[in-house]
C-alpha cells in the first residue's frame, strides 16, 4: 500500500515540476536585438554549402564572407555577424532552417536561397516573420511573381537568361536545330521553358533527365536520331557532366549550351575533354569586369578567381550591411531599406523593381566557353 | 566484439522484458494514470525545459528553435508507421511503396485547397468561379483520405494476388511512379510543386494566429491528438473481425482459406486502411509545410518508413510508434555530424536487426511466431 | 513540351538504332541481375546491398585505372592491360564485399531462419553504410574517369550505327552469362549450389556444406557484379557514391522480370528491360522511362506470375 502513496507522490511531484519547468522555457523567442542606439546585427546565410552542387554556392558564400569581414574592419562599433546554414540545396533541408532563424529575433536579415527551390519552400515563412531576402543566385522566375514581399535578387532571372541564350542559339552559333534537355528541377524546368520560348520553332525536341541518374543511353539515342546541331542543357553539374561525356562518346558533336546552373569548376573537370568548346551561359559578371577592387580582394582572400556568383554574393551582402551601416537594426528597418536601395554594386547596378527583381535593365548576361578546362569569359550578350 | 554486444543485448533483453511484465502486472488504475501522465508529458513535450531533459531538445542555435517543428514531424512519422503497420505487421505484406500514399495525401491537399494548383485554376475557369476559390481544408480532410484509399485499392487489385518478394518490388515501383508522374505533369505543379496549401486557418499568411508558418507548436499538438485517436482506432481495429483476420492470413495464409477467410478481401482491406492513413499524414504533413515538390517524397522515404515500422517492432504500436520517432528525431538532433548521420544509421539499422530481429519493443505474438521459426531451422546449418 | 506526348515517328524512324542502344544498356542490367537472381534462387531473400557491391566495383575501376596512370584512348597494349587489370581488380574486390555483407549481414540471421523482412532491413541499413562510405571518402560529386575504348562505329545496318563498345558490352554480358549457366549446371560445384536451392535441408544432409554454398553464390554474384562494373565504367565513364541505388533497382526488376531464380530469365530479364526503356523515352521523354519499366513489370507479373520465364535456379533444369 505504502509503494502506492510514493508512486503518486512522485507523479504529482514529477507534474509540478513540469508545470514549473513551463515558465521558464520558450519565452527566450520574443525581442531583444531591438535599436536603442546599438549598431550591427546578425545575418543568416543559407544554400548548398555542400553536396554536388556546392560548387556553384561557395563562391557566392565566401563573397558574403569577404564583404562582412571589410564591413567589420571598417567599422569598428558596428559589428555584423554571418551565420552559415547548410541546406544541400533542398528544400526540406531549407524549411526546418527557416524556422530556427525566423524564431530568432536577434537575426535581422537573411542571404539566400541559393537556388531557386529552396527559396520557393522558404519565403513564406520568412514573409511571415518580416525578414528580409536577399538571394545571390536564385533565379526562377516565378520566385518574384507571387506576390512575396520579403524576397529580392540581385541577379537576373530566367526570362532574361532564357531569352539571351535563344539569341546566342540564333545569332552566334546559327543553329537550325536546338534539342532542348532539362532535369526536372525548379531550376531546369524554369529555364528549359523560357529558351524553348524564345527560340520558337527552331526547337527540333527536348528531354527531361532525373536527378542522380548516371546514364543517358535514352536521351543521347534521340539526340542522335533528332540529328540537332545545338543541345542546351538546364541543370546541375551532377547530371550535365556525365551526359555531355556520353554524348561526345556516343559521336555527338553539336554543340552543348548550359545555364548558369553549370558555372561550376566541377562541371568541366566532370565532363572531361567532352566538355571543351561547351557554353556556358551566367546573368554573372566575370571577374575582372567587376566593379572597385572586388576581384583582387578576392584573389587575396581566397587565393582564387570569384567563380560563379562571388560578385553576387557580395553585393548581396553589401545591400544589407550598408543598411546595417545606416543604423538599421530591426527586421522592419532592414526590409524597407532592401526596397529603397539605390546604387552601384560590384556586379551591377542595384534597385529592385516592386516584385523584388533587380532592374530589368541592369541585368547583364555572359557567355562564358569551357577553354583547356576552365571557364573562360567569351562575350556579353547583348539581348536585341 | 560481437561476444559483447551479444551480451548486452542480453542484459537489454533481460531488463525491458521485465519492465513489460511488471507494467502489464499493475492493477488497471496505476495503468490509467501511467498511461494519463505519458499522454500528458508528450503534450508538454515542445515546451520541454527540464533541467537535464533539456539536452533533448534540438536548438541549433541560441533563441530560434526547431525542437517544435522536430517534434511535429516526428508525430507524422509515427502516423504513418501506424498506417504501415497495418499493412507489414498485422497482414504481413512488405510495401515499399508507401510513400505513394503519403504523396497522394500530400498532393490531394495541395491540388485542391490552394489556390496556386492547376486543378484549382482549371476548377475556376470551368465552373467561372473567383480566384480566391479553393476547396475548404476541412473538405480536402476526407477528400485526401478517400483519395489515398481508391489508390490503395487501385494499386492492391492487381499486385494482391503477387507472393510476398514479387509485392516488395511492384508497390516499390508504385511509389516511384507517384513520384515521377507528380513531377513530369503540368496538372500537379511539375517539379515546381505546388505553394500556398491551406491548414486549418486557411491559406498561408501572416495573419493566422495559431496555425502559422513559424511556431509549430499548434501543428504538434494537432497531429499528437490525431495518433491518440488513431491508437485507439487501429486497436479496435485490430481485435475486430478484421484484424483476427488478418493475423489468419499473415500465419497461415492456406489454413485461413480453409476456414473460410478470404485472403485477397482481407488484404485488399489492409492496403486500404493503411493507405488511407498515410494519407492522412500525408496531408497534415502538406498542411503545415504550405509547399511540397515531388523530390520531398523518394524512395529512400518508402524505406526509411518500412525501417521504422521493423526496427520498431513490426505488429506493436508502442514499437512502431518508437521506432518511428527514434528514426526522426535522431538525426534531427545530431544534426551537427551531418555527414555521417546516414552512416550512422545504416550501421544501427543493421545492429539493430542483427541483435532484435523482432524489432525495438516486439510484438508478443510476433516474437512468438520468429521463435516458431528458429525452432524450425535444423541445427546443422 | 511538357506533360506525355507519343512520338510515334522518332521510335520508328530509328527503330534499329533505339534497339541496339537499348540492348547495350540492358545488358549491364542485365549483369548485374544475375547477382540478384542467384543469391534469391539459393536463399529466397532480396539482396538488397548488391547495388552497392556493384558501385564498389566501380570505384575500383576508377582506383586501378588512376594507379596504371590511364588517359584518353590509349594504345591498344595499354587498353587490353587496362581492361584486364581493371577486371580483376573490380571482379576481386567486389566478389569479397559480397561474401563480407553475407558474413556481417546475413549468416546470424539466416542461423536464426528469420523472416526475409528482416534480412531486407539489414541489407538496406549495409547498403546505406556501403553507399555513404564512398559518399564521404570519395566525394558525393560525380566522378569521371578516363575514356579507355575511343568510340568508332563498326557497321551500319540502314540508318542504325552499331558501335565497339555496344558489341563489347553485349557480348561480355553474354559470355559471362553463359559461362555462369555451364558453371551451374555443369560442375560439381554448381550441382551443390542446385541441391541447396532445391532443398537446403536435404543437400545438408547429403553432405553439402550450406554455408560455402552460400558463401560460392555471394562470391559468383560480386564477380559477376565487378565484371558489370567495368563495362559500366568502359560504356558510361563516370560513377558515383549513390550510382547503385538506381541501378540496382532497375537490375532487381530486370531479375524479377524474366523470372527471379531463372539465370537465363536475368539476362533476357535485363535486355528487354533495357528495350523498353529506351523506346518508351523515344516515345515521351526519358522522365517517363521507369514508369515504363514498371508498368511492363506489372503487366508480365499479372499474366506470368513467375516472370517470363518461370523460377528455376534448382527446380526446372535440375
Amino acid at each position: 500500500m505504502r509503494r502506492k502513496y510514493v508512486r503518486a507522490l512522485g507523479g504529482v511531484a514529477l507534474a509540478a515540476a513540469m508545470v514549473a519547468a513551463v515558465g521558464c522555457q520558450d519565452s527566450g523567442g520574443d525581442d531583444n536585438a531591438s535599436g536603442d542606439g546599438t549598431c550591427g546585427g546578425k545575418i543568416a546565410i543559407f544554400g548548398a554549402f555542400t553536396g554536388p552542387n556546392a560548387g556553384l554556392v561557395i563562391p557566392s558564400l565566401n563573397g558574403a564572407k569577404l564583404a562582412v569581414k571589410q564591413h567589420n574592419a571598417e567599422n569598428a562599433n558596428c559589428q555584423v555577424t554571418m551565420q552559415e546554414f547548410d541546406t544541400q540545396g533542398a528544400a526540406e533541408q531549407a524549411t526546418p532552417i527557416a524556422n530556427q532563424v525566423a524564431q530568432d529575433q536577434s537575426f535581422t536579415s537573411v542571404i539566400g536561397g541559393h537556388f531557386s527551390g529552396e527559396s520557393k519552400a522558404t519565403m513564406p515563412t520568412y514573409e511571415a516573420a518580416g525578414l528580409v531576402m536577399v538571394s545571390p543566385s536564385a533565379t526562377a522566375t516565378e520566385l518574384t511573381a507571387a506576390g512575396n514581399k520579403s524576397f529580392h535578387r540581385v541577379v537576373g532571372n530566367d526570362s532574361t537568361q532564357g531569352a539571351a541564350a535563344a539569341v546566342y542559339f540564333k545569332n552566334t552559333l546559327k543553329s537550325q536545330k536546338v534539342f532542348v534537355i532539362d532535369d526536372g528541377s525548379t531550376y531546369g524546368a524554369g529555364i528549359a521553358s523560357e529558351v524553348t520560348k524564345g527560340l520558337g520553332s527552331l526547337v527540333v525536341q527536348s528531354d527531361k533527365v532525373q536527378t542522380d541518374q548516371t546514364n543517358f543511353d535514352a536521351t543521347i539515342s534521340k539526340v542522335k536520331a533528332a540529328q540537332a546541331d545545338a543541345i542546351a542543357y538546364a541543370g546541375y553539374t551532377n547530371e550535365a557532366a556525365p551526359l555531355l561525356k556520353q554524348l561526345r562518346a556516343a559521336g555527338v558533336t553539336a554543340k552543348f549550351l548550359g545555364f548558369d546552373g553549370l558555372y561550376d569548376p566541377a562541371f568541366p573537370k566532370g565532363a572531361g575533354a567532352g566538355a571543351e568548346g561547351a557554353i556556358v551561359t551566367c546573368p554573372c559578371l566575370p571577374a575582372a569586369e567587376a566593379g572597385g577592387t572586388f576581384s583582387a580582394d578576392f584573389e587575396k582572400e581566397y587565393g582564387e578567381a570569384p567563380g560563379s556568383y562571388g560578385a553576387e554574393g557580395y553585393d548581396a551582402a553589401k545591400v544589407l550591411l550598408d543598411g546595417y551601416k545606416d543604423g538599421k537594426t530591426t527586421r522592419k528597418e532592414l526590409l524597407d531599406w532592401v526596397n529603397a536601395y539605390d546604387k552601384q554594386g560590384v556586379s551591377k547596378y542595384i534597385k529592385f523593381t516592386d516584385t523584388g527583381d533587380v532592374d530589368p535593365s541592369k541585368v547583364v548576361i555572359w557567355a562564358y566557353e569551357i577553354k583547356g578546362g576552365a571557364i573562360t569569359p567569351q562575350s556579353e550578350i547583348k539581348l536585341s | 566484439m560481437t561476444e559483447t554486444l551479444r551480451q548486452i543485448n542480453e542484459r537489454r533483453r533481460h531488463v525491458t522484458g521485465g519492465i513489460g511484465e511488471r507494467w502489464r502486472a499493475l492493477p488497471k488504475w496505476q495503468r490509467a494514470i501511467g498511461i494519463l501522465a505519458f499522454v500528458g508529458f508528450l503534450y508538454y513535450l515542445p515546451l520541454l525545459g527540464i533541467p537535464g531533459l533539456t539536452w533533448f531538445r534540438t536548438d541549433s542555435i541560441p533563441q530560434g528553435n526547431n525542437w517544435a517543428g522536430v517534434l511535429f514531424l516526428c508525430a507524422i512519422y509515427v502516423l504513418v508507421a501506424f498506417g504501415l503497420n497495418i499493412v507489414i505487421g498485422l497482414a504481413g505484406l512488405l510495401d515499399l511503396g508507401y510513400v505513394g500514399f503519403f504523396a497522394v495525401g500530400a498532393y490531394s491537399v495541395a491540388l485542391f485547397g490552394s489556390t496556386q494548383s492547376p486543378v484549382v485554376e482549371g476548377l475556376q475557369n470551368r465552373f467561372g468561379l473567383s480566384q480566391d476559390w479553393a476547396v475548404a481544408w476541412a473538405i480536402c480532410l476526407p477528400l485526401a483520405i478517400l483519395l489515398t484509399m481508391i489508390s490503395g485499392v487501385l494499386l492492391g487489385w492487381p499486385t494482391l494476388r503477387l507472393r510476398g518478394d514479387y509485392l516488395a518490388i511492384v508497390t516499390l515501383g508504385f511509389g516511384e511512379i507517384i513520384r515521377i508522374i507528380a513531377r513530369n505533369s503540368d496538372w500537379t505543379g511539375g517539379p515546381q510543386g505546388i505553394a500556398a496549401i491551406p491548414g486549418p486557418q486557411g491559406a498561408p499568411s501572416p495573419d493566422n494566429e495559431i496555425f502559422g508558418l513559424i511556431d509549430a507548436k499548434p501543428w504538434y499538438w494537432l497531429v499528437l491528438s490525431v495518433v491518440i485517436l488513431m491508437v485507439f482506432a487501429v486497436r479496435r481495429l485490430e481485435n475486430s473481425r478484421v484484424g483476427r483476420a488478418w493475423l489468419a492470413i499473415r500465419e497461415d495464409e492456406d489454413a485461413a482459406a480453409v476456414m473460410g477467410v478470404s485472403g485477397f478481401k482481407f488484404k485488399l482491406w489492409a492496403f486500404a486502411m493503411g493507405a488511407a492513413l498515410g494519407g492522412l499524414s500525408g496531408f497534415l504533413f502538406a498542411s503545415r509545410g504550405g509547399f511540397i515538390e515531388p523530390t520531398q517524397f523518394s524512395a529512400q522515404l518508402s524505406i526509411l518508413f518500412v525501417a521504422m515500422v521493423v526496427a520498431g517492432g513490426a505488429g506493436n504500436m508502442a514499437g512502431v510508434a518508437l521506432g518511428a520517432f527514434l528514426l526522426a528525431y535522431l538525426p534531427e538532433r545530431f544534426r551537427d555530424f551531418s555527414q555521417y548521420r546516414t552512416l550512422v544509421f545504416g550501421a544501427a539499422l543493421v545492429l539493430v536487426m542483427l541483435f532484435a530481429p523482432q524489432g525495438l519493443i516486439p510484438s508478443r505474438r510476433r516474437a512468438r511466431e520468429l521463435k516458431d521459426r528458429a525452432k524450425e531451422a535444423p541445427a546443422n546449418v | 513540351m511538357k506533360g506525355i506526348f507519343v512520338d510515334f515517328d522518332a521510335l520508328f524512324g530509328h527503330l534499329g538504332q533505339h534497339t541496339v542502344d537499348g540492348l547495350s544498356k540492358g545488358s549491364i542490367y542485365a549483369l548485374v541481375a544475375l547477382g540478384y537472381t542467384l543469391v534469391y534462387g539459393v536463399l529466397r531473400l532480396i539482396n538488397f546491398a548488391h547495388s552497392e557491391v556493384f558501385m564498389i566495383g566501380t570505384f575500383t575501376v576508377v582506383g586501378t585505372w588512376s594507379v596504371l596512370g590511364a588517359t584518353d584512348s590509349p594504345a591498344i597494349g595499354t587498353v587490353i592491360l587496362l581492361l584486364l587489370a581493371g577486371l580483376v581488380a573490380a571482379a576481386a574486390v567486389s566478389g569479397a564485399t559480397a561474401v563480407a555483407v553475407e558474413r556481417v549481414a546475413y549468416r546470424r540471421l539466416r542461423r536464426m531462419n528469420a523472416p526475409p523482412l528482416i534480412f531486407l532491413i539489414t541489407a538496406i541499413g549495409l547498403s546505406l553504410v556501403l553507399s555513404e562510405a564512398f559518399g564521404i571518402w570519395q566525394g558525393r560529386l560525380v566522378k569521371g574517369m578516363p575514356t579507355v575504348i575511343e568510340r568508332s562505329v563498326l557497321f551500319t545496318i540502314g540508318n542504325t550505327e552499331v558501335t565497339n563498345v555496344q558489341v563489347i558490352t553485349v557480348l561480355a554480358a553474354l559470355i559471362m552469362m553463359f559461362g555462369l549457366d555451364v558453371f551451374i549446371n555443369r560442375t560439381r560445384y554448381g550441382r551443390g549450389v542446385r541441391a541447396v536451392a532445391q532443398d537446403p535441408d536435404t543437400a545438408a544432409l547429403m553432405g553439402v556444406n550450406k554455408d560455402r554454398v552460400i558463401a560460392l553464390i555471394f562470391l559468383l554474384g560480386g564477380l559477376l557484379a565487378g565484371a558489370a562494373a567495368l563495362l559500366y565504367c568502359v560504356r558510361y565513364g563516370n560513377t558515383r557514391f549513390n550510382v547503385g541505388f538506381v541501378l540496382g533497382l532497375k537490375a532487381f526488376t530486370a531479375a524479377v522480370l524474366g523470372g527471379i531464380g531463372n539465370l537465363r530469365g536475368a539476362l533476357l530479364g535485363g535486355l528487354l528491360l533495357g528495350v523498353v526503356e529506351v523506346y518508351a523515352a523515344t516515345l515521351t521523354s526519358s522522365a517517363w522511362e521507369d514508369v515504363a519499366a514498371f508498368v511492363v513489370l506489372v503487366v508480365v507479373l499479372l499474366f506470368r506470375p513467375t516472370g517470363l520465364l518461370g523460377e528455376s535456379l534448382g527446380r526446372a533444369r535440375a
